[in-house]
């Protein structure tokens, strides 16, 4: 059980975004993920590359709120590199017919198609915020991603008071979210 | 209903901003309006995932934080036995085809260089010219001169400093760090015939160096600091890429045209360089002599290239050097120096103000005379 508790609060401090939780998620699991992926076909910068794209996936479910810890972080971790991994091989043709396991694995099909789509909803953003150009972007970031204040953000950009910075944040908003939502359609 | 204050209403009732009576008054407005309730619910959606893309963005950056510190502190291992062993597995299997690769470009290049060298050196001179700039020492070195003149009057009555014996440079360039114990990139043209190479860093501090590596063919060279006032780098802020870069990324570059570091951005215009130069890139972006030798960065920190020349006749048409280049360089070294390329780069997903602010320090003056 104290095992248990000690995975259960390195969780909810993945979902806090608590570094020192990411650190100890790290330590723990990293190294296991790349002996598998060196032991099937990869480098080790492959094996980064994972194991950071799988470290989001389980910040995905840890901050879902619904999250119930039914197997070892190191079993969960394991389970979604060797799916990144062997769909990585299949596009990159290097697909080899056997893969040496390394360990038990559960079914996250259903994670990682919820991650498929949060990733293509957080690229879409992205990329909707490139196309809207500056000084929006950089104005939209400072409110929404890094959460400065209104006055703030008037003072740093130069606008003679909050009221102004604020409606020209709102039009901005209003041109993001029709970039968004026109792909977001598109997409389905 | 004007759709600013719909907007500003629906974010002050997300953040429980609004007073009761305000509260139960646009709740009752959304009630009686399905429009304006789509609408609100639209933008609580929107909110979301703007939300979401924040928190990932700020957790990715934790992510890489944590990457970088372990890299460093050797947990995450560049070099694995296991690794290795794969590593050699797949050499062997792709021997043959490699070396045969190789023994044709070896034919070709030579060929190239013996035959039609002649008739490239005029061509290249009339099309392209390479970003050495030549003619800076007459205003700026003697300004530079009074500068230290000054700086070394007041120096000296306080501390007395190692004084680097009086170097006079004839050309200036770029260069960038690639390792962190003093290995720098840059184009083979920028050293060419150059009898004393000196790098200098954007506070002036000035490092004798020594080529290592020097390819004509692709105008590719790295220079070592042999110099025992350079203090190693903990790590490098960007990686550089290995496999090739797409057409149309934003990229960005730094470089020394003048005596003080400039920043330039474009994008890649095309996956070969001049007359269709494979191991180059076309990009568009502003250089001027004196940018030879710089990076060429995308948005997410990886070097994808070494500025090298512009066409002559043309503006905003800049080739450069692929980063694949390096690896293929550290081959033929690694015999005589060990260089570690940089793994992961630290810049990847921070704003581009602080991107240069961590990069610039690994940017490079090359001076030589």
């Amino acid at each position: 059980m104290s095992i248990n508790n000690h995975e259960q609060l390195l969780l909810e401090g993945l979902a806090k975004n608590e570094q020192k939780a990411v650190e100890t998620i790290y330590r723990d699991n990293y190294g296991i993920i790349q002996s598998f992926i060196l032991k099937n076909n990869g480098y080790p910068e492959d094996a980064r590359d994972v194991f950071q794209e799988a470290m989001i996936v389980l910040y995905e479910k840890a901050s879902s709120g619904t999250f119930e810890l039914t197997c070892q972080i190191k079993t969960y971790l394991y389970s979604v590199c060797r799916r990144l991994w062997l769909k990585r091989l299949q596009q990159s043709q290097r697909y080899t017919a056997t893969i040496e396991n390394i360990g038990e694995t559960i079914t996250v099909d259903d994670d990682m198609t919820a991650h498929e789509k949060k990733d293509a909803d957080f690229l879409l953003m992205e990329s909707a915020l490139v196309k809207i150009g500056e000084p929006c972007k950089r104005l939209l970031e400072s409110y929404y991603l890094e959460k400065k204040s209104m006055p703030e953000i008037a003072k740093s950009f130069g606008y003679t008071n909050a009221d102004n910075a604020k409606t020209q944040k709102y039009k901005c908003l209003i041109r993001l979210k029709k970039l968004f939502f026109a792909q977001y359609k598109n997409g389905g | 209903m004007d759709d600013i204050l719909l907007l500003d209403a629906v974010e002050r009732y997300m953040k429980n901003e609004m007073t009761a009576q305000e509260r139960v008054f646009f709740e009752e407005l959304r009630k009686n309006n399905p429009a304006i309730d789509q609408l609100a619910v639209e933008h609580l959606f929107f909110l979301q995932q703007l939300e979401n893309t924040a928190q990932r963005k700020k957790y990715q950056h934790a992510l890489h934080e944590v990457e970088n510190k372990l890299v460093n502190e050797g947990v995450i291992s560049k070099k694995n036995l296991r690794g290795r062993a794969k590593v050699v597995h797949l050499w062997n299997r792709y021997r043959r085809t490699i070396s045969v690769a190789a023994s044709i470009a070896g034919i070709v290049s030579i060929l190239t260089a013996t035959v039609f060298s002649i008739y490239n050196e005029n061509k290249k001179e009339k099309l392209i010219t390479p970003l050495v700039d030549y003619k800076f020492r007459q205003v700026d070195a003697k300004l530079k001169q009074f500068e230290t003149q000054l700086n070394e009057a007041a120096v000296v009555s306080k501390v007395p400093t190692p004084v680097k014996p009086k170097f006079e440079a004839n050309f200036r360039a770029t260069g960038f760090l690639i390792d962190v114990s003093g290995f720098i990139v840059t184009n083979a043209h920028v050293i060419n015939n150059a009898k004393n190479l000196i790098v200098e860093n954007k506070k002036g501090e000035q490092f004798f160096a020594n080529p290592v590596y020097v390819n004509k063919i692709t105008d590719l060279a790295i220079l070592k600091i042999n110099d025992t006032s350079f203090k190693k780098f903990l790590a490098l802020p960007y990686s550089i890429r290995k496999s090739s870069a797409e057409l149309g990324e934003q990229i960005f570059t730094l470089g020394y045209p003048r005596d003080e570091v400039v920043y330039g951005e474009g994008y890649l215009s095309a996956k070969s360089g001049y007359s269709g130069d494979t191991s180059a890139y076309q990009i568009s972006i502003s250089v001027n002599p004196g940018n030879s030798g710089g990076p060429v960065i995308n948005r997410n920190g990886e070097v994808i290239g070494i500025i090298s020349s512009k066409e002559t006749n043309a503006d905003g048409v800049v080739f450069a050097i692929k980063s694949k280049n390096i690896y293929n360089a550290l081959e033929e070294i690694k015999k005589t120096d060990t260089i570690r390329l940089p793994l992961s780069g630290s810049v990847k997903g921070l704003e581009r103000v602080q991107q240069i602010k961590k990069i610039e320090d690994c940017v490079f003056m090359v001076k030589g005379n």
